[in-house]
């Protein structure tokens, strides 16, 4: 096997495993930006998505200045390019976490740059909670947080599945350019090593380890939503 | 005696538009109050008031003695409307249960502050799914179950808090003849076994004498009639009442399709309105052995209104005046509701 790959695909073996530059250093660093931003940009995003849907007009919790303070910040972060909220939050990351470049850097602007998109893919899943079950709660004297729990979470759980199952992809997308701030990464390698050295066969392995990675999510996220839905969709 | 619901110069409206203008409505305990309309006509809206659902714009809204709304402020919030809404059950045209939880765990969820145990939750919520005839279905999804199978459900949940109302929100719009029937001979149950007061909206008149003992008609957020529904059915006042409630102006436009002629001479029209468990003796043949006139029927129709079978019919008595006098007299002498009628609707 290792033969082989020496063979065919010279470059990519030269690599190695460990060391900075290795294929086990690139997965690991891929999985870890990928793990915390989705931990905590997706708490960011369910945070601010539940805040938009119950501060709207006609929510449970209807209140125009959060909504709209809510709605505003989602839409800020939104509207930025990712590559350049690396950039533009350096300093802010400097100060969560000590330094502006390399993986755990990394973490915070893929925090921020995942949890707006997040956030509005959560108000829609939310949103298709029929506003009749939140009335029927409501009539049985349910308060706030049941209608949250209860209600919208437990209601919405199988579409929220869904959702995060798309954020975590675009989330894996966004690590890829986590190199542009030394952060490495499967992106970084194939770019790095593969693209900017001319070697093909790296970015092609490279490409497919990423593909792989999507595909486990997907078909993770897939059987999961199905598994946890008991309505007609 | 205090009316269990009593709704005072209820309005609601939003912006321009008033979705409910002026409404007095007085329910007594045990009562089934029909509010019968078109949609749009305010009935939802106005029974969303007696659980706050829907906040009136004026008015006064009470509820078993505790004042909801008054002076234009909701007199209770927080825990304290939670609990209060928690004695005023609700049923829906979607039956709105959770679909992601069982059963049991929907009628539970009514019982999450409740101070019973788990285990008497459990006991309790058994035992009223029995009561609906669904103990064997505790375990399934919703989605598992035939609409009126759901809508028992929802009914065993909106109960499990004990309430003495059951509002029923167009509860059985949704669902086939069959199940409407049982949905409505379940809810006439729990009104008799229970006390339960239920407010009963509807479109479809038949679910309101079937059940109902009282009525209310609303159209464009006016109650444009109201009171005991015998009473509403043989007496209707408003035109959108003949259409709903039909009784015996809407026999009148059935003779009218006939164009069966004019009037003869000696010829009378009458209509007879009566409660077939009073009148035992045939009017028709009475008329012909006490009076010696000829009576023909031109038009019968039984209805049932509530437990009470209503009768309406119209007929034609030949005989000169004098014997026509004698006809009305004897006629009064029972107890029907009688009517002259113009020859005129028979053109």
């Amino acid at each position: 096997m290792s033969e082989l790959i020496s063979k065919y695909l010279p470059n990519v073996a030269s690599l190695g495993w460990s060391g900075d530059s290795g294929w086990g250093t690139a997965i690991f660093q891929t999985l870890y930006m990928t793990f915390w931003p989705a931990v905590i940009g997706g708490l960011l995003g369910l945070v601010f998505g539940l805040a938009l849907v119950l501060t709207k007009e006609g929510g449970i919790l209807a209140n125009r200045v959060w909504f709209n303070i809510c709605d505003k910040v989602v839409s800020f972060f939104r509207a930025i390019p990712f590559i350049i909220l690396l950039a533009f939050i350096a300093p802010f990351t400097q100060l969560i976490v000590g330094t502006q470049i390399g993986t755990t850097a990394a973490l915070v602007p893929l925090s921020l740059g995942v949890f707006p998109f997040f956030a509005r893919q959560v108000e829609v899943a939310l949103e298709s909670v029929d506003r009749g079950k939140i009335e029927a709660a409501q009539a049985l004297g349910a308060t706030n947080l049941d209608i949250i729990f209860d209600v919208y979470l437990s209601e919405a759980r199988a579409e929220l599945v869904r959702v995060s199952t798309v954020t975590l992809i675009s989330l894996i997308g966004l690590t890829a350019m986590a190199g542009a701030i030394g952060a490495g990464g499967l992106g970084n390698t194939a770019i790095a090593y593969g693209y900017n050295r001319f070697n093909n066969d790296v970015t092609v392995v490279a490409t497919l380890l990423v593909l792989i990675l999507v595909l486990i999510v997907q078909l993770v996220g897939d059987w999961l939503t199905k598994r946890l839905n008991h309505q007609v969709r | 005696m205090p009316s269990i619901i009593d709704l005072d110069h209820v309005t609601v409206s939003f912006g321009d538009l008033t979705a409910v203008s002026d409404v007095l409505i007085k329910v007594e305990k045990g009562d089934v109050y029909g509010i019968v309309g078109y949609s749009g006509a305010g009935k939802s809206t106005l029974v969303r008031t007696i659980n706050l659902l829907q906040q009136p714009t004026s008015g006064t809204v009470t509820v078993a003695g505790t004042p909801l709304f008054k002076d234009g402020q909701p007199q209770l919030a927080g825990a304290a409307l939670q609990e209060k809404r928690r004695t005023i059950g609700m049923i829906f045209q979607h039956f709105n249960l959770l679909n992601e939880v069982t059963v049991i765990e929907n009628v539970a969820f009514a019982l999450k502050h409740s101070k019973l145990d788990d285990d008497a939750i459990e006991a309790k919520c058994t035992r009223l799914l029995d009561l609906v005839g669904l103990a064997d279905k505790a375990d399934n999804y919703p989605i598992q179950l035939s609409g009126g199978e759901q809508q028992r459900v929802a009914i065993a949940r909106a109960l499990a808090n004990d309430p003495e109302i059951l509002i029923s929100d167009e509860a059985t719009s949704a669902l086939d003849p069959q199940n409407t029937n049982q949905i409505l001979d379940l809810l006439k149950r729990l009104n008799k076994e229970l006390g339960l007061t239920i407010i009963l909206i509807t479109h479809e008149m038949d679910a309101v004498k079937k059940v109902a003992n009282k009525i209310a008609v609303m159209e464009h957020g006016h109650v444009v009639e109201q009171g005991d529904l015998k009473e509403v059915y043989l007496r209707p006042q408003a035109e959108l009442t003949r259409q709903f409630v039909g009784g015996s102006l809407a026999a009148a436009d059935t003779l009218k399709a006939f164009h069966l002629g004019q009037l003869g001479e000696n010829e009378q029209l009458y209509q007879v309105v009566f409660s077939a468990q009073t009148v035992t003796k045939s009017i028709i043949l009475e008329l012909y052995k006490q009076v010696g006139v000829d009576v023909s029927m031109l038009y019968g129709n039984i209805e049932v209104l509530g437990d009470e079978p209503v009768g309406t019919m119209f007929i034609l008595v030949t005989g000169s005046a004098d014997q026509q006098a004698r006809v009305e007299k004897l006629l009064a002498s029972y107890q029907v509701e009688v009517t002259k009628v113009d020859g005129g609707i028979l053109a």
